[in-house]
């Protein structure tokens, strides 16, 4: 059985100008010790969903349907109480943005003890020498004496540590990173990555690693789920995504991330942005910025299958088999110009 | 033709001053954010800056612009010593050069039309009438690929990459000869990262501008560059053409940038090992003695890294570094980069 399996997952906002459908039909499942990468553009509800997993949407307004089954139990419809006991104690997050995701009026010693106290029955002595061994584990220096400091005289990379020695706090069995590195430099992004890894081998948790960037999940996960607009438009292990990417989507990111190996004059621009959730194309949602567009795409919505004779590789498109292998091999090669030929 | 120097930096030094005391202040330390930084730019070349957060990049650009006034050094842009004149001798050459910021949120004045922010600079400059300014910020709407209708509209009113296109456009405004990019894609989705570095490529050809472009993301800047620097805590740790960098860095500290990036390819990044690197950058309020890198480099060397500073060498081609130590190859694993080889060159 998965750790986590999500099966049609929506998140439907209601504002003042109506309803924001932010998730729509989103299903993928992890299992122990594995790595999900979900990718996407800001806005395309990769946050939302994750959010929604873990409950901490705003009740008001707010309508979710589906279901998020943690080793078997219902997410969405479970009580407060137990969802309470749950969270940072079974699942842990970790915020994107270091900078404000610490209390700045309470010190990191009492922050991470806190997350400890409230799940374990332990003595304060024991919490605070379980989260030295945290901070130590995570690489912060002199770990014992910094458990007295603020926030504030922590610099970015090492806010971002004690940020994940709280949600490891606990040995979580799933850990959801949203953005962990996207406000780091290279070198920090480097010691995050790894101490990801480590942790992952040494407490064999699951991650979801939700970023826009490529580069960082092609390194650390294992499956990806591409989002665009609400929905997931492509999901497969992490070396078919890369090798065989089927979505003109994909296409579209993969082409347009400058490279370290390669040369290419002009980056692959996707044209346009991304559509409103307020009110998303008919037919597919991709359909007014995709090159490859034809009358079916404007009419019916894809649906996510899997691809013929690769059944862990799923896809919502509706472009042919030939064209798409076509145009893989462009993208292969470099030679990808984001344009229908 | 030999290339023609527009820009020419040369030993540039800011230090901010730390005070004490509160009528009769005192200066106690200063903060090094620049310290002895030279390169000289060409004309139609770009020159990519890259660097951890802190390095001095931001402060760097800064000065060029005489957005603040540096502590010592040389600034020639142009043919004309720019260090040390007035702000109203100052004013004629600002037209000249151009500045895109890191932040499209910030650097509108959300208040204001987006018609007005574009035209500013020519109404200060005293460049047309208004209809001829109007006329000007609709052809330059245009230019960075924005609706020449949506004019009157407020910044708000559109996504981070048009903002990036407006900041873009006002740059353009007045015909400048440098534009100096400070961080100008961070904050944008790589498919929009991918426009605007798109947008800024074609105006480079067709307007023949000359960038500094700073970033800390190393594939954005090999894509853009033709030569790049890398800086650490104040000062230039390697200087080069882009293939000569990005093929064959020698400082360490370049090669720990590059193993760090990660790359979308995921059985290439199986293979490769990062050379991480410990800690965060030193303070530049007391920065380490002699190579300022000493404390995380790999291939650090007591009783040289930390006494001597370290020479800045030749690998010709104007491909510098200073390091005691130069990479002997490239890619290296990671106890080859520890293996340090050779006698330390006296500086």
């Amino acid at each position: 059985m998965a750790l986590l399996e999500v099966r049609d997952l929506t998140t439907h906002f209601r504002t003042d100008d109506g309803i924001v459908k932010a998730v729509d039909g989103v299903s993928f499942s992890i299992e122990k010790g594995k790595t999900l990468g979900i990718v996407g553009e800001s806005g395309c509800g990769k946050s939302v969903t994750c959010l929604t997993i873990m409950g901490l949407n705003a009740s008001k307004g707010t309508t979710t349907t589906g279901e998020a089954l943690f080793k078997g139990d219902d997410l969405l419809t479970m009580d407060s109480k137990r969802l309470r006991e749950i969270r940072g104690n079974d699942i842990a997050m970790i915020f994107q943005d270091p900078m404000t995701s610490l209390n700045p009026v309470h010190k990191i010693g009492d922050q991470l003890g806190e997350a400890i106290l409230l799940h374990r029955d332990v003595t304060k002595r024991q919490a605070r020498a379980r989260s030295t061994e945290l901070l130590k584990a995570v690489g912060i220096p002199h770990a014992e004496r910094r458990l007295d400091d603020y926030p504030h005289q922590f610099s970015g990379g090492m806010r971002q540590r004690v940020m994940i020695a709280m949600a490891l706090v606990n040995d979580p069995d799933l850990l959801i990173a949203d953005e962990p590195t996207t406000a780091l430099d290279v070198t920090t992004q480097a010691q995050i990555l790894n101490l990801m890894d480590r942790l992952q081998e040494e407490f064999g948790s699951a991650i979801i690693m939700i970023t826009h960037d490529l580069g960082v999940v092609a390194e650390i996960a294992d499956d990806i789920v591409v989002m665009y607009a609400a929905k997931v438009v492509e999901q497969a292990p992490v070396d078919d995504m890369f090798k065989q990417p089927r979505h003109p989507y994909t296409w579209g990111l993969l082409g347009s991330l400058p490279r370290l190996n390669a040369d290419v004059e002009r980056l692959v621009q996707i044209p346009g942005s991304p559509p409103s959730l307020l009110n998303p194309p008919r037919g597919c949602r991709f359909n007014p910025r995709c090159p490859y567009v034809f009358g079916r795409c404007k009419e019916e919505e894809p649906q996510l299958e899997p691809v013929t004779g690769v059944p862990q590789h799923l896809q919502a498109c509706f472009l042919d088999d030939e064209t798409k292998e076509l145009e893989n091999r462009k993208l292969q090669a470099g030679a990808y110009a984001g344009e229908a030929t | 033709m030999a290339a023609e120097e527009l820009l020419v930096v040369e030993d540039l030094k800011k230090h901010f001053p730390i005070t004490q005391g509160i009528i009769f202040q005192k200066q106690v330390a200063s903060v090094k954010a620049v310290d002895g930084v030279s390169f000289t730019v060409n004309r139609g070349e770009t020159l990519g800056v890259v660097g951890e957060s802190g390095c001095g990049k931001s402060t760097m650009a800064r000065c060029i612009m005489r957005l603040l006034d540096p502590t010592g050094g040389k600034i020639t842009f142009d043919g004309r010593d720019i260090t040390n004149i007035s702000q109203a001798e100052m004013r004629p050459i600002r037209r000249e050069m151009m500045m895109i910021f890191q932040d499209p949120y910030a650097s509108l004045n959300p208040r204001k039309r987006v018609g007005f922010i574009i035209g500013e600079a020519l109404e200060v400059n005293k460049m047309g009438s208004s209809s001829e300014i109007k006329r000007r910020v609709q052809e330059l709407l245009d230019i960075v690929g924005l609706n020449p209708e949506h004019y009157n509209r407020f910044p708000h009113e559109f996504s981070g990459g048009q903002r990036q296109r407006i900041g873009v456009a006002r740059a353009l405004a007045v015909n400048p000869k440098l534009i100096v990019c400070d961080e100008p894609v961070s904050a944008l989705d790589v498919s929009v990262q991918a426009q605007v570095l798109n947008l800024l490529k074609d105006l480079q050809d067709e307007f023949n501008l000359t960038y500094v472009f700073i970033a800390h993301d190393l594939n954005v800047v090999r894509h853009i560059s033709n030569r790049v620097m890398v800086m650490y805590l104040g000062s230039v740790a390697e200087s080069a053409g882009r293939n000569e960098l990005y093929g064959e860095p020698k400082h360490p500290y370049t090669g720990a940038l590059l193993s760090a990036v990660p790359v979308p390819d995921p059985e290439l990044g199986r293979q490769r090992k990062r050379i991480v690197l410990e800690g965060d950058v030193p303070s530049p309020i007391n920065p380490p003695s002699a190579c300022r890198f000493h404390p995380r480099c790999p291939r650090f060397h007591e009783g040289v890294c930390d006494v001597t500073d370290p020479p800045v060498r030749d690998f010709g081609h104007e491909h510098t570094a200073a390091c005691h130590y130069p990479l002997e190859g490239w890619p290296l694993t990671e106890a080859q980069m520890r293996q340090r080889s050779g006698e330390p060159v006296a500086s």
